[in-house]
């Protein structure tokens, strides 16, 4: 794949990135950054990736656009209802042994997952002692989530898929809807902490029981994922839970043997005892 | 004669017909990967890869991330996900943004494809009814991939067949067995 004049101007312009404004997209998978690029150029009226190497270098406000283009993939709350079936079944039980509860949700993009987790654990009773830190290296996706409103439009699918998640509650009891936005409830805020943290320069920051990641990992290289993976492995307190997309596999990781499925079909894993 | 690694199929409505034909024609010594797109209405599971493997002689599975692509297997892409290639050849996904309201999307398999097999690529569009497949089908075309489009035959809906016809010559306009017969006769084909 190396070689052609677009696989340099996109080495270029990843370097120029990192280099200028220390975002690290050296280690993503190639083949959807290509095509995010590709896209970015197009409506950014350049029609090489070097003339967008040139806008982004002169301009900051290019770059925080941009952003956007490589970093926001579409979330929606309860995606895979089954997944959260699942973990209702499969970890909850466990996290009910601790007496507090910390749970990381890596690349949250503009929340919707964080919501879907804060939602489960108050059906569940353990909320009141769980502290959610949320992360994403976009701080414009990190101001939405803090905000928790939503388009009213998108929320018949969020509650659909509520319901397919074994909620004991409907959805509606979750938010105030208004001038066709959904407001999630304001107490879910006092349990969640939003701060930029990259997976790919920065590290661990604290002891968790389960963390989510889902979806985030299959724009990232091997070698990328594989320092994902061991992050999540040491934040992982003993025995912790580890949630990822259901299409995405820890199988090709060097850290593979550090983790047993719970619940291999959704995806749920669960730390290993060291050897 | 010209060398083919890899063969992209995307197929819409009547798409399933199609591929029953088609796939269980391939024999089990076929060389090369097979990467299907088939746009279904959105589920949460798909039973089509388990459907298709009882029928085939190849190996059939549905796509998982960052999976060595491997010769004589039959990937059909997740739904909800793009089905992309990236080196080594190794399967990619995404959930970016549908395209032509589609995911997965034809012209993302196609365009990526055709990035990384260049002119050693067999492109092949079956009936349908979306405009989703044109692109791709042109990016093969210029990367010097050979193009195929099944004859469109009023059984089924073929939009997805004209759009792609609209956007440039393709090199073989083919009914399902004539398909068949193409892909049996890899990994070269000597174009007429």
């Amino acid at each position: 794949m190396a070689g052609t004049i677009v696989d340099i101007e996109l080495q270029l312009l990843i370097d120029a990135i990192y280099q200028k404004y220390h975002y690290d997209f050296r280690g993503y998978a190639r083949a959807s950054l290509k095509r995010r690029l590709a896209l970015a150029a197009t409506r950014f009226g350049c029609s090489t990736l070097s003339q967008l190497q040139h806008r982004v270098l002169h301009d900051a406000a290019t770059f925080t656009q941009l952003l956007g283009y490589l970093t926001v993939p579409v979330s929606e709350m309860f995606r895979d209802p089954e997944h959260f079936r699942s973990v209702r079944q499969n970890v909850v039980p466990f996290l009910r042994t601790y007496p507090s509860l910390k749970v990381w949700i890596a690349g949250c993009s503009t929340g919707e997952e964080v919501y879907s987790v804060a939602i489960l654990l108050r059906e569940e009773n353990l909320l009141q002692r769980t502290l959610i830190y949320a992360t994403d290296i976009n701080a414009h996706s990190l101001q939405i989530a803090s905000t928790g409103i939503y388009e009213a439009a998108r929320i018949p699918a969020f509650t659909d898929s509520h319901r397919k998640s074994g909620a004991p509650n409907s959805l509606s009891d979750y938010y105030t809807a208004a001038y066709g936005r959904a407001v999630f409830d304001k107490s879910f805020r006092k349990h969640i902490v939003f701060a930029d943290h990259s997976l790919a320069t920065d590290s661990v920051f604290a002891e968790v029981q389960l963390i989510l990641c889902r979806n985030v990992l299959i724009y990232f290289n091997r070698e990328l994922q594989d320092r994902a993976i061991g992050l999540f492995r040491d934040a992982l307190c003993r025995k912790g839970f580890l949630c990822i997309g259901s299409k995405e596999s820890i199988r090709f990781s060097s850290h593979a043997s550090d983790f047993e499925a719970v619940d291999a079909e959704h995806r749920i894993f669960r730390k290993r005892d060291a050897p | 004669m010209r060398q083919i690694d890899a063969v992209v199929i995307g197929a819409s409505a009547g798409g399933v017909e199609g591929l029953s034909v088609l796939l269980p024609a391939l024999p089990a010594t076929l060389r090369v990967p097979v990467f299907i797109v088939l746009h279904l209405p959105r589920e949460h599971r798909s039973l089509l890869s388990e459907i298709f493997a009882r029928k085939c002689a190849l190996r059939v599975s549905e796509a998982e991330d960052k999976a060595p692509v491997g010769r004589g297997c039959v990937y059909f892409a997740p739904p909800d996900y793009h089905l992309l290639l990236d080196e080594g050849p190794r399967l990619a996904l995404s959930v970016d943004e549908p395209v032509h309201f589609s995911r997965p999307s034809i012209d993302v398999l196609f365009e990526s494809a055709s990035e990384l097999y260049r002119q050693h690529l067999l492109g092949i569009i079956l009936t349908g009814a979306s405009q989703d497949g044109a692109d791709g089908l042109a990016a093969v075309r210029e990367a010097g991939g050979i193009t195929v489009v099944q004859q469109p035959n009023g059984t089924y809906e073929s939009q997805m067949a004209a759009a792609a016809l609209k956007l440039g010559p393709v090199d073989y306009v083919l009914p399902l067995d004539g398909i068949a017969g193409l892909i049996r006769s890899l990994p070269a084909i000597d174009l007429r």
